[in-house]
């Protein structure tokens, strides 16, 4: 296989951090290569250099043997650069076939040939198997999976070499990333390199050709084949430690289990979710397995009043909560750690003890006037026995890694004494070595009698941290047991309906 | 851990530590105005230069201060609702309306030997309850607040017409004790005027109200992100309508100041001051997306803005050109702001 994008050397700084500090990597035509690293190692810098956005400070990169410096995202796209990145971009307004071809446009003397570009889009999409996008569905009422198919599709309808693909299966279930490695497969037979970065090492071990790992800005190894190199390895390599993240483990609960904290009965939403039943104890944790889209996040959700139910009911000690008031779940003592945690979770340019604070501000005022050297003090206290780092709670944090931010959620919570905690994909975007520190907090959490619902995309996850597991098939829960009582296999033959475990 | 790590950590804590007191000092309210307080000073020096003494004096100083005051009382209200992620266009409409409605009240024969707080009371609450129908408008019916402001803007001024039947309300000899209420609002304490300090009280409310109450707190929060404030448990509305009832307030003080410094209520007061208050905050370094902003940079650009004022009549330059240096004005002071905003978040 001929190089088909060599990279030596690469420098880019930003004012106060090296973000990149010595990066080689090269990648062959119809390899897919992935690109392995903790959050902050450097590799979304190194994914926006390739594409244009970023410059380089130093170092050389050549295409095909050609120095090709990428000064703009035109640039790169023209070289043949396709990226699919994690918080997409697509224009949610316009239809499918619009943000396809956005940019480069079906059009004859400037006018748009709506009916050739729908025509090639639908080629497009059943190309990425999924014949049942339409190209007129406006891509704002797609799910966050098949927005991901669309941004493929503009990849695909240029004429990319490069396909770069930035956590593509962060949004995705087991059933949809086998589609996308059935993609993948079809595009490097047609000699398309892929590079993909993702958190999963199974996942790595299925598509991958070849490794390279980024550790502080630095390549640390390049071109492991993947086959042939054991996962001790590359976690050592990545932490400089070798650990793997391990579930903590669950007290002996059918011993001592509390009381029932969190009662749900019969909770229903219009057209995504009807008949829930729930019931969470003191010290307990409760765990949502299910496809992307079969209604977990929207059932939290409505527990928690940012939706309104249209049926049932949710008690927490006791007292019945008023449908759709966040304020009335929040006085009772519930506490939500939402999936999208930069857009619904953080006030991002504020402090992190502002972040903290921002449930429980009541503690911290009289007559209105806050308190804010308590506010630093308290915050601090419980930055410091969460181990967020860096240290300070007056930075702002978006300055913290994903790891680090999922621990000021969870300190908010914290804060206020909530009596039970709503966790929506906690480990999302989180590096490995920080997973185990969010398990660990998770189930000490619990340990001190707060009632947990966790749900996650991995089944893995579920499993291995939940005392219980409920199954949800298209807004149903069609499962529930002790989560020791199911493997994963039969959860996914729960879940994907016709499916046969693997 | 091993030794090499453990000297890099603590090699970049010191550099943090460096970086965070930088910050500490850039993020006061010192640190983030410097460029503001620097134009003043520019704006100044141009001024003593092109009018000499005529600038320089303590009653030019004054003058100054008296024609940023009442502007200055309504920006201050638009910096909370900017911050808070709102907009509102109406409030050169509610200041007419606030003055014509307290004016009416004070020339009616049966208001005769009534306190002249009752026309206070009225202003107050004429801008309050337009903000309320802002505030609930934009809330809870969900309408766009730059639709519902412009909606008010047209409306109020509206009433007010109807009320003042077009006529300039005169504050005359019958009626309320119109001497007790003239007194009180232009009488100077310590050499300066009583609108002068009311500004600097609002001014002074304004910055402990957005930097040390809960309510400040959830005001750059709405701002910031509604959505992470709402799963907070914020009440988001409830919020927003508190706002909009704030920048009312400020229009009916405001309101006073006029009626007090002409002796009249008209149905043409406060014509403009949507765009000098929010020109105001705007070069006061607020982000009209919300979330960010100072009290200090609002006064600033309040003070920047009526200095300006002054230097181009003392040299006698005509209104328009003083219209078409703001705009400029504006725009220099957007993109640089761009720029170190930037050149800050990478």
């Amino acid at each position: 296989m001929s190089v088909l994008l060599q990279m030596t050397g690469i420098v880019k700084e930003f004012p106060g951090v090296r973000a990149l500090d010595g990066v080689d990597l090269d990648v062959r035509a119809g390899e897919v290569h992935c690109l392995l690293g903790q959050n902050g190692a450097g590799k979304s810098t190194l994914i926006k250099v390739l594409s244009g956005f970023h410059q380089p400070d130093a170092g050389t990169i050549t295409w095909e043997g050609e120095p090709a410096p990428l000064s703009t995202p035109a640039k790169a796209i023209e070289r043949g650069v396709g990226t699919i990145y994690q918080e997409l971009d697509l224009v949610p307004h316009l239809d499918v076939a619009e943000n396809i071809f956005l940019g480069h446009e079906v059009s004859v003397g400037g006018f748009t040939q709506r009916g050739r570009a729908h025509q090639q889009a639908r080629e497009l999409l059943d190309r990425l198997g999924h014949p049942e996008i339409s190209p007129t569905r406006v891509v704002g009422d797609l799910s966050p999976a098949k927005q991901q198919i669309v941004s493929m599709a503009r990849a695909l309808s240029r004429d990319t070499r490069l396909l770069i693909l930035d956590e593509p299966s962060a949004v995705l279930d087991q059933g949809e990333v086998e589609n996308l490695f059935r993609v993948i497969h079809d595009l490097t037979r047609d000699g398309v390199a892929v590079i993909y970065i993702s958190h999963r090492l199974e996942e790595i071990r299925q598509i991958g050709d070849r490794i390279t790992v980024l550790k502080d800005g630095r390549t640390v190894a390049t071109g492991l084949a993947v086959q042939e190199t054991p996962t001790a390895e590359l976690i050592r390599l990545m932490t400089g430690r070798s650990i793997e993240y391990v579930f903590p483990p669950r007290p002996d609960t059918a011993l001592d289990r509390g009381a029932a904290v969190l009662e749900v009965r019969d909770l229903a939403l219009a057209g995504v979710f009807t008949g829930v039943d729930l019931t969470v104890h003191a010290g307990e944790i409760v765990g949502f397995a299910g496809l992307v889209g079969a209604g977990r996040s929207e059932i939290i959700e409505t527990v928690y009043g940012a939706r309104r139910a249209t049926g049932g009911t949710v008690t927490v000690d006791g007292k019945r909560l008023r449908r759709g008031s966040v304020a009335a779940a929040v006085r009772a003592g519930v506490g939500l750690a939402p999936e999208e945690r930069k857009s619904q979770g953080l006030l991002l340019d504020q402090a992190v003890y502002a972040n903290i604070t921002v449930s429980s501000m009541s503690r911290f005022a009289r007559l209105g006037f806050l308190d804010r050297g308590e506010e630093r003090r308290q915050s601090q206290e419980l930055t410091s026995s969460l181990d967020v780092r860096p240290d300070g709670v007056t930075r702002a944090v978006r300055t913290l890694s994903g790891g680090n931010q999922q621990k000021v959620v969870l300190a908010r919570w914290l804060m206020r004494d909530c009596r039970v905690l709503l966790l929506d994909e906690p480990t999302r975007g989180v590096d490995v070595g920080a997973r185990s520190e969010i398990y660990q907090l998770i189930r000490s959490l619990a340990d001190r009698g707060v009632a947990v619902v966790v749900v996650s995309s991995e089944i893995e996850e579920v499993l291995g941290l939940a005392d219980r597991v409920l199954v949800v098939r298209e807004g149903v829960v069609v499962h529930e047991s002790a989560a020791t009582a199911i493997d994963e296999a039969e959860v996914l033959d729960l879940v994907m309906e016709g499916k046969v475990p693997a | 851990m091993s030794q090499d790590s453990v000297r890099v950590e603590r090699a970049a804590l010191e550099t943090s530590r460096e970086e965070s007191r930088f910050r500490a000092v850039m993020n006061s309210s010192v640190g983030r105005n410097s460029g503001l307080v620097i134009a003043l000073l520019i704006v100044c020096i141009v001024g003593a230069a092109t009018a000499g003494d005529r600038f320089t004096s303590t009653d030019n100083a004054l003058t100054i201060l008296r024609l940023a005051a009442t502007t200055g009382v309504v920006s201050i209200g638009m910096t909370f609702v900017i911050i808070g992620g709102g907009i509102d266009l109406s409030v050169g409409a509610i200041v007419a309306l606030s003055s014509v409605w307290c004016t009416t009240i004070a020339t009616q024969q049966l208001a005769e030997d009534t306190h002249w707080l009752w026309m206070v009371a009225v202003a107050l609450l004429v801008g309050a309850g337009c903000g309320l129908v802002n505030g609930i408008l934009i809330a809870y019916g969900n309408v766009v607040a730059f639709i519902a402001t412009l909606a008010m803007l047209a409306s109020a001024r509206g009433l007010a017409e109807i009320i003042s039947d077009k006529k300039t309300q005169i504050l005359g000899a019958n009626g309320i004790d119109v001497k007790g209420f003239k007194d009180f609002f232009t009488a100077d304490i310590l050499g300066v005027d009583v609108q002068i300090w009311l500004f600097a009280l609002v001014a002074v409310a304004g910055w402990v109200l957005l930097n040390r109450t809960t309510f400040g707190r959830r005001t750059v929060a709405v701002g910031g992100n509604p959505e992470a404030a709402r799963l907070a448990g914020i009440n988001v509305r409830r919020h927003t309508v508190y706002l909009y009832v704030l920048i009312g307030v400020c229009c009916g003080i405001a309101a006073l100041m006029l009626v007090a410094k002409t002796t009249t209520g008209s149905s043409t007061h406060g014509t403009g001051y949507e765009l000098d208050a929010i020109a105001a905050v705007v070069i006061g370094g607020t982000l009209l997306t919300g979330g960010r902003g100072t009290i200090v940079g609002t006064v600033l650009g309040v003070l920047i803005f009526s200095t300006l004022s002054i230097i181009f009549t003392l040299n006698n330059r005509s209104f328009s050109e003083q219209s078409l240096l703001k705009g400029a004005i504006i725009v220099a002071a957007v993109l640089l702001q761009q720029r170190l905003a930037s050149r800050s978040s990478t």
